[in-house]
């Protein structure tokens, strides 16, 4: 076996040479340090998005998107088709904790600073994944077509059109028309599992493309190390094995909670009921959305949600250009400024949506 | 001479090719923009037996593709308003209890002639008229 593989890569080796990749995989490697359990927090983010990829895949086969047949077909899917209900709560749960590792994925390299040259573009790359992964929570939350998706769709949307000039042509190229319809079910349908797949996949590449180019950040307090006390680990295979050990984990916490904890499809959407109590987005959108509830109606004489609108927008921006922006330390303070801003954005993103499920 | 020739080449060539890109998005564009759906021109809409409508209750009519809420209030009056929330568009709802228009997806209220009066939304509700012809209640845009 083992003669049959290694005659395998000499085969390959005498006709592409293989050293690059035999040089990454003998020379790569992984600081260690106290903080180095966050190196593996952009691992588990990767490997939940090829389960989004597998389990997206199979419920396409069975996925009807359109008025009369999406809200039947997902219900197909979780009452007929064999572990149908499996994957379609496995793409969903999935789906959330893809969120939850892409925010606490970013926080850990702005804490560390990750995001300084030379690891500029990474950090843009990564802010535009993220920002295309809440595209994907927000089109396939629709695709079920159940009433409370059709609402936070309707209140979604029509959120946009408060922009001047480019919010309304922006609304009814969303909506596909005026309203939410059949029509935007099928743009969101080629947008979730067309669209975005392929230009996520591209950032994705580019992303994890500069991470081997550049390897492991290493922060202040270990480059600070005298080279004697500074350990690594090689990232092949003890890297890589602690890696998917926690993919493991992640994996089994995920089949639990799939298994446990039922994604509910409720009621069928329908245009002409009235709006049930309890509409909601999904929880990563609720800080949002709770701002955008907590302003008046009119800041002096511009409507308050389009000042939150343009906030929230200006903000991301800002964000994401972050490594280009240049703050002074202060010796004496214990807190650094940039740390401070981190903190500040973190407990404000924390305690928003803990009051929109409050209040 | 041969460099204003290679310019005016490069001019020529640069109005071209930016003339094929133009072609290329100006389809691409208008395709992305959705061609409004013929809107059926309806001026009123028949809402069932007056007889079988109980006090203090509501439905929710298609007017077109436009919800309206037709409300009997407790003492027998008719009210048709428009049912889309002017703050984000979702569809309100009238409630037995507090006798007044609701809306779940942000706790706006309206009274019962569609005026905001509580939460966020920022106009009231569009009125329709309601006759009843031979028991069999009429709406109509008003106006
Ligand atoms: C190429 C990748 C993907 C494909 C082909 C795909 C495909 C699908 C399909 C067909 C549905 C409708 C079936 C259903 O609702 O159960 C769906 C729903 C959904 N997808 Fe995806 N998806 C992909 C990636 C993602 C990603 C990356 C996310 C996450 C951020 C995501 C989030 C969702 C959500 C939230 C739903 C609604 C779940 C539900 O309520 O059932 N999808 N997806
Ligand atoms: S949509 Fe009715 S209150 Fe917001």
């Amino acid at each position: 076996m083992k003669n049959i593989g290694s005659k395998l890569i000499a085969w390959i080796d005498e006709r592409y040479d293989l050293t690059p990749v035999r040089n990454l995989l003998e020379h790569k490697k992984v600081p260690v340090h106290k903080h180095s359990i966050w190196y593996y927090m952009g691992g588990v983010t990767l490997f939940l998005f090829m389960i989004q990829l597998f389990t997206g895949i199979l419920l396409l086969l069975y996925y009807r998107p359109g008025e009369d047949s999406a809200y039947e077909s997902v219900r197909f899917i979780v009452t007929n088709v064999k572990f149908g209900w499996l994957i379609r709560n496995v793409h969903s749960w999935s789906a959330n904790l893809l969120v939850l590792f892409a925010f606490i994925h970013m926080f850990s390299v702005f804490f560390s600073k990750a995001y300084e040259k030379p690891r500029e573009l990474t950090w843009v790359t990564g802010f535009i994944i993220l920002i295309f992964t809440l595209a994907f929570g927000f089109s396939g939350y629709l695709l079920p077509w159940n009433e409370l998706a059709f609402f936070a769709t309707k209140v979604g949307t029509d959120i946009v059109g408060v922009i001047p000039i480019i919010g309304e042509p922006l609304k009814v190229f969303l909506r596909g028309g005026e309203d939410v319809t059949g029509a935007t079910l099928s743009r969101f349908f080629g947008i979730h599992v067309a669209v975005l797949p392929a230009i996520f996949t591209f950032f994705l590449a580019l992303h994890l493309l500069f991470i081997q180019r550049q390897g492991m950040h290493e922060p202040e307090h270990f480059k600070n190390l005298p080279e004697e006390k500074k350990k690594y680990i090689p990232f092949f295979p003890d890297f890589a094995l602690k890696d998917l050990l926690l993919w493991v984990v992640v994996f089994n916490v995920l089949i639990f909670l799939a298994l446990y904890f039922p994604w509910e499809l409720g009621n069928k959407a329908d245009a002409f009921t009235p709006a049930p109590a309890g509409i909601r987005p999904e929880w990563y959108f609720m800080f949002m959305f709770q701002s955008l509830k907590l302003l008046p109606a009119h800041i002096i004489f511009i409507e308050g949600e389009l000042l939150g609108i343009l906030f929230f927008g200006v903000a991301g921006f800002v964000w994401m250009l972050i490594p280009y922006i240049k703050i002074k330390n202060k010796p004496n303070w214990k807190i650094q400024p940039l740390a401070l801003i981190g903190i500040i954005i973190v407990s404000f993103i924390v305690v928003m949506t803990v009051l929109g499920y409050l209040l | 001479m041969q460099i204003d020739r290679r310019k005016f080449l490069n001019i020529l060539l640069g109005i071209g090719g930016i003339g094929g890109v133009l072609a290329i998005i100006y389809p691409v564009l208008s395709f992305l923009n959705p061609p409004k759906s013929a809107e059926p021109k309806v001026n009123s809409v028949k809402a069932g037996l007056n007889n079988d409508f109980p006090a203090n209750s509501s439905k929710i009519i298609k007017f077109g593709r436009q919800p309206v809420i037709l409300i009997k209030t407790e003492d027998n009056q008719l009210k048709a308003l428009s049912a889309s929330c002017t703050h984000l568009d979702c569809i309100v709802q009238y409630r037995q209890d507090t006798k007044q228009i609701w809306c779940a997806c942000h706790n706006g209220t309206y009274d019962l002639n569609g005026r905001n009066i509580s939460g966020p939304p920022p106009k009231p509700l569009e009125e329709y008229e309601v006759k009843v012809v031979k028991d069999e209640i009429v709406i109509t845009k008003a106006g």
